[in-house]
């Protein structure tokens, strides 16, 4: 049977969602292929105001990864516009070429941000809020500018405004309407909102008419009101509302009104396609939230696999993600003469609750200050219960329900079963519990990926927790340390401290003292393990090759084909004509595919097959080379720059330097990888303020700089200190690694060991206490004496030829 | 008893495998990881990740299992499937130790 193809335009939270489910249901009905305008693969747009404010990275948010769409043979065209649907041939194409035709689409385009066409609109400097680009573009913004007006007091113009604040910029919010969020909030809750942002030194303006955004060279600088007030500005923000972008489905002739228009199988006009997400029109409503659209997809995605089920809209409730600010609001609360109202005020607690009834139901609730009984309005709200009963003590929430005050756990016990605990998945709480009994979950990043409740917006992150200490009892316990893996109860850190007090000198020994649960570990303890004894027992501890992963078993990298790379050093990003033409002949010789200069200043020989490794490494140590270790969690590049040997700025021999501290260095394990740079002076040319550790040579000595990072995060380095001699600032860094070797925990880099133990500290051992400081530098030396000795060179002299050769070639006929 | 079957080809001595490690052996087309754990049990899988063909012999020993280099899932030894929430399974095939002799099930192997 040959496979029905399914065509999706646009690749947002709607499509994703019914990917999964239809994956679920018919893993192998369509052959599918999607058309994304944005560059990049499905990410939970929900979440980038943590990725504003810091909270979150880009990767924290991927919903799809690559692999995601390879395991399920999706086709993704990133970056790929759809600019014409041909409903007559059935075929898409994008303006960059690419066509696909389809014996089904789907249209899930999303909405557009609206742009107010102000004069000034398109000066550089005014953004929208609706995708990782804009973030990017805001989170550069904060970097080098101070003020941000944002124009729009909703849901997204509040959390853009959070976000920008904490990156530091001035912030002040616009808003045409009297009070916050009018549409989701009363004018009570508006008010406290606009004064939870005061407080954090948000500027709120409200019946604010934007009059012109004013310009100079091109960019922004200053937004005038219509009453002629003028705020500077460097940056604008419009969150003033979204469109349903329903241009493309117009265009191909689907009926739209203020959305592409849907029957309750989410059908357009055209019975071959079909719309989903923010972009439909459905009963006259278009939704702005992810609940509602999440229903959608679970509906055409039984329907694309042969079962039937249809949509009949959505009631939704919102909460804003704003660290600190606990909001949340469900349905209508407008004042009307057959509505009655309950109110609770509680000034000094900064609560508020407001309950609309009609004819003794629930149709709309307000929560501010104290969100966590929304979910339990929702549920009456929804499902329209009559409260007359519990009317007298309804606004006090579940737990004054009955004859006594329930504490919150009993709360969340007494909640049914079918009872919505996560709005934006629509996970009810029976899903949880039973996911928990019958999968044995015992964390919350495994109910997550059993159930997907509290992975969007995480709101509801406590009250799944509390489902998880009812359903597991004393065995979860969420504040308790993160143990290092399965097989144990114990963090890294009592594992640490107790291989030490308990003078643990191998694996087996510390898996039988420690009470492991498992014969012989796991791939997360097992190397872990290993390090610390390397580390403690320098002298004495045998290093275990099957405890470490291949990389550091066999000394060079394994690549997705199964062969290898190989960096050999050159040191501080030297080289010569000797050493580049023993390159050159060994990749001629063994007919090396790949050769790449790497991001560390050092060259990259890919594709090796394993067999050849030793041969290759042999032919290499001739010219004088050994392992970069560019596999370890050890040292990796010092990178330098040209300093005063030739630098008309240079202010010392960074160069030199450079070269010193690889040398002396190179060879060590740590707990993770660590990388280091020296610059000559401070324009920073080798980039030293985003390593491990860093110098910027200045003309009064080195300024001494750690936990930096560039990679999954980018941080900035802190400074350790300032010292006047070559040989001074030798000691600092050898000191600083050889702390963060003895505390850090396995691959947690040095800027994360860092903020754990904080910075200050490490700057009072290293930098104030001399003799702690040469205690570090002696303990390091010692170590080398075992470490330095080249991993390439013991191969090649036979050390695990087991490794290289396969233990017997067969050939088929044997077997006969 | 099996041996005089014919269909148990040895491959190898036990002492040739590292503890908790794995040798290849080149079937032609078929390369087969055979492992050896912690208390001397011995294994024969394709040397393939059912993920992504990851070569599983690189891999961790643990328990009955073996954890892929490439990605980390976590492969049972004893029948080639993948444990946890991922899904998936290589082939195994039949070996056992004689005599210190690594012998393998030939009938597997076409
Ligand atoms: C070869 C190289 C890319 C290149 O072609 O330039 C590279 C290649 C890999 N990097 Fe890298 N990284 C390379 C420079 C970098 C840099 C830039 C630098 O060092 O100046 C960074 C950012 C700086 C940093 O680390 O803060 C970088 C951040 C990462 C990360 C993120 C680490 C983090 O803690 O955030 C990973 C993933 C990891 O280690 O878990 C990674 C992992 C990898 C791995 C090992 C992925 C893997 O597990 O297979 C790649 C191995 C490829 C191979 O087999 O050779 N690579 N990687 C660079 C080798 C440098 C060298 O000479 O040793
Ligand atoms: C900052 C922010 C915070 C939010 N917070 C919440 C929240 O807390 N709770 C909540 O419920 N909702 C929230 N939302 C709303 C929620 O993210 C959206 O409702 C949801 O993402 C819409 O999903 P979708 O799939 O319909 O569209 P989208 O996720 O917008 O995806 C549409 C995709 O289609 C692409 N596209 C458009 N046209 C084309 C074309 N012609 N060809 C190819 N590709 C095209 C777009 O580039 C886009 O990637 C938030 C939104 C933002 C921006
Ligand atoms: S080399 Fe680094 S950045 Fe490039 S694909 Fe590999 S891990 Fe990613
Ligand atoms: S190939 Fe084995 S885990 Fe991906």
């Amino acid at each position: 049977m040959t496979k029905k193809k399914l065509v999706i335009i646009g690749n947002g939270m709607a499509p994703g969602r019914m990917l999964e489910d239809l994956f679920d249901l018919a893993p192998d009905a369509y052959d599918v292929t999607i058309f994304n305008a944005e560059p990049r693969v499905n990410y939970n747009r929900l979440m980038l105001s943590p990725v504003l404010s810091g909270e979150k990275t880009y990767q924290d948010i991927i919903t799809h990864d690559d692999d995601w769409y390879a395991e399920h043979d999706v086709t993704l065209h990133k970056a790929a516009m759809v600019r014409d649907i041909d409903r007559n041939a059935k075929v898409v194409r994008s303006e960059t070429g690419i066509e696909a035709s389809y014996d089904k689409l789907l249209i899930a385009t999303g909405s557009d941000p609206i742009v107010i066409p102000l004069p000034g609109h398109d000066l550089e400097g005014v953004v929208t809020y609706r995708d990782l680009d804009d973030v990017e573009l805001m989170l550069s913004a904060a970097k080098t500018k101070n003020r941000a007006v944002v124009i729009g007091g909703g849901l997204l113009g509040l959390e853009a405004a959070a976000g920008l604040k904490e990156q530091g910029m001035a912030v002040t919010v616009l808003h045409l309407a009297p009070t916050l969020m009018e549409r989701q909030l009363d004018e009570a809750a508006g008010h406290l909102l606009e004064r939870a942002f005061e407080d954090r030194d948000i500027k709120v303006l409200t019946k604010a008419n934007t009059h012109e955004i004013i310009g100079k060279d091109g960019k922004v600088a200053a937004v005038k009101l219509d009453d002629g007030t003028e705020l500077e500005a460097d940056l604008v923000c419009m969150a003033v509302g979204i469109r349903p972008s329903t241009h493309l489905a117009a265009e191909a002739g689907l009926d739209c009104g203020r959305g592409i228009l849907v029957d309750d199988l989410m059908q357009t006009n055209d019975p071959d396609i079909l719309a989903l997400g923010e972009c439909v029109e459905h009963r006259g409503l278009c939704y702005g939230l992810v609940a509602p659209l999440y229903e959608m997809a679970t509906v055409i995605a039984k329907n694309l696999a042969g079962d039937s089920a249809s949509y009949s809209g959505s009631v939704t409730a919102t909460k804003l993600k704003v660290t600190g600010v606990d909001l949340y609001s469900a349905g209508d609360f407008a004042e009307a003469a057959d509505r009655e109202e309950i109110v609770l005020r509680d000034a000094t607690g900064g609560v508020y609750k407001r309950l609309v009834l009609k004819d003794n139901k629930i149709i709309g609730a307000v929560l501010y200050g104290e969100t966590s009984d929304g979910p339990w309005f929702f549920d009456l709200l929804k499902k329209q219960t009559d409260i007359s009963e519990m009317r007298e003590t309804l606004i006090f929430g579940q737990a004054y329900q009955g004859s006594e005050p329930l504490d919150p756990m009993a709360a969340v016990a007494a909640l049914p079963g079918d009872a919505e605990i996560c709005g934006c998945n629509g996970v009810c709480k029976s899903k949880i519990t039973d996911a928990i009994t019958d999968k044995g979950l015992t964390n919350l990043d495994e109910v997550r990926a059993h159930t997907k409740a509290s992975s969007s917006c995480g709101t509801c992150t406590g009250l799944v927790e509390q489902l998880m200490s009812l359903t597991l009892g004393d065995a979860y316990n969420p504040n308790a340390i993160t143990p290092m893996c399965g097989c144990t109860d114990l963090g890294h850190s009592d594992v640490r401290r107790l291989i030490k007090a308990k003078g643990l000198k191998s694996i087996p020994e510390v898996m039988q003292a420690l009470e492991w649960r498992t014969g012989s570990g796991c791939a997360k303890c097992r190397p872990a393990l290993n390090y610390y004894l390397v580390c403690d027992w320098p002298d004495e501890y045998a290093d275990d090759y099957q405890s470490r992963f291949i990389n550091e078993r066999v000394h060079a990298n394994i690549q997705k084909d199964g062969t290898y790379s190989i960096v050999p050093r050159m040191w501080g990003g030297q080289t010569s004509s000797k050493e580049l033409r023993a390159i050159a002949d060994a990749v001629d010789k063994f007919n090396i595919p790949t050769v790449k200069v790497t991001g560390g200043q050092r060259i990259d020989m890919l594709g090796i097959k394993k067999e050849d490794l030793p041969a290759v490494w042999a032919d290499l140590g001739k010219a004088g080379f050994v392992s970069g270790h560019a596999y370890a969690k050890g040292l990796r590049t010092v990178k330098t720059c040209v300093g005063t040997d030739w630098c008309r700025f240079g202010t010392q021999d960074s160069t030199g330097l450079g070269v010193r501290i690889e040398k002396f260095m190179w060879g060590s394990w740590t707990p993770a990888k660590v990388k280091m740079a020296v610059s000559g002076c401070p324009r920073n040319c080798a980039e030293a303020t985003c390593k491990d550790v860093g110098v910027i040579c200045v003309d009064s000595g080195f300024e001494l700089h750690f936990a930096g990072a560039a990679g999954l995060d980018i941080k900035g380095t802190e400074i350790l200190g300032h010292v006047k001699t070559e040989d001074e600032a030798l000691e600092h860094i050898v000191a600083v690694v050889q702390m963060y070797r003895e505390q850090g925990h396995y691959l947690e880099r040095i800027y994360k060991w860092a903020k754990r133990i904080g910075y200050d500290e490490v700057r009072r051992q290293i930098m104030d206490d001399a003799e702690k400081r040469k205690a570090y530098y002696d303990r390091f030396v010692f170590s080398q004496k075992f470490a330095q000795i080249d991993p390439w060179d013991e191969r090649v002299s036979g050390k695990d030829k087991h490794e290289f050769q396969p233990m017997a070639t067969l050939s088929l006929e044997a077997a006969e | 008893m099996n041996a005089v079957t014919g269909t148990w080809i040895k491959v190898g001595e036990l002492a040739d495998i590292p503890k908790q490690g794995a040798r290849c052996i080149d079937a032609g087309e078929l390369t087969i990881a055979i492992f050896r754990g912690a208390n001397d049990e011995v294994f024969a899988l394709e040397d393939k990740c059912p993920h992504k063909n990851g070569p599983l012999s690189q891999g961790i020993v643990h328990d009955g299992c073996v954890t892929c280099p490439l990605h980390n899932w976590v492969i049972s030894l004893a029948t080639g499937e993948a444990q946890g929430a991922d899904e998936g399974a290589t082939r195994s095939f039949d070996v056992k130790i004689d005599n210190g002799a690594v012998l393998l099930n030939a009938n597997g192997l076409s």
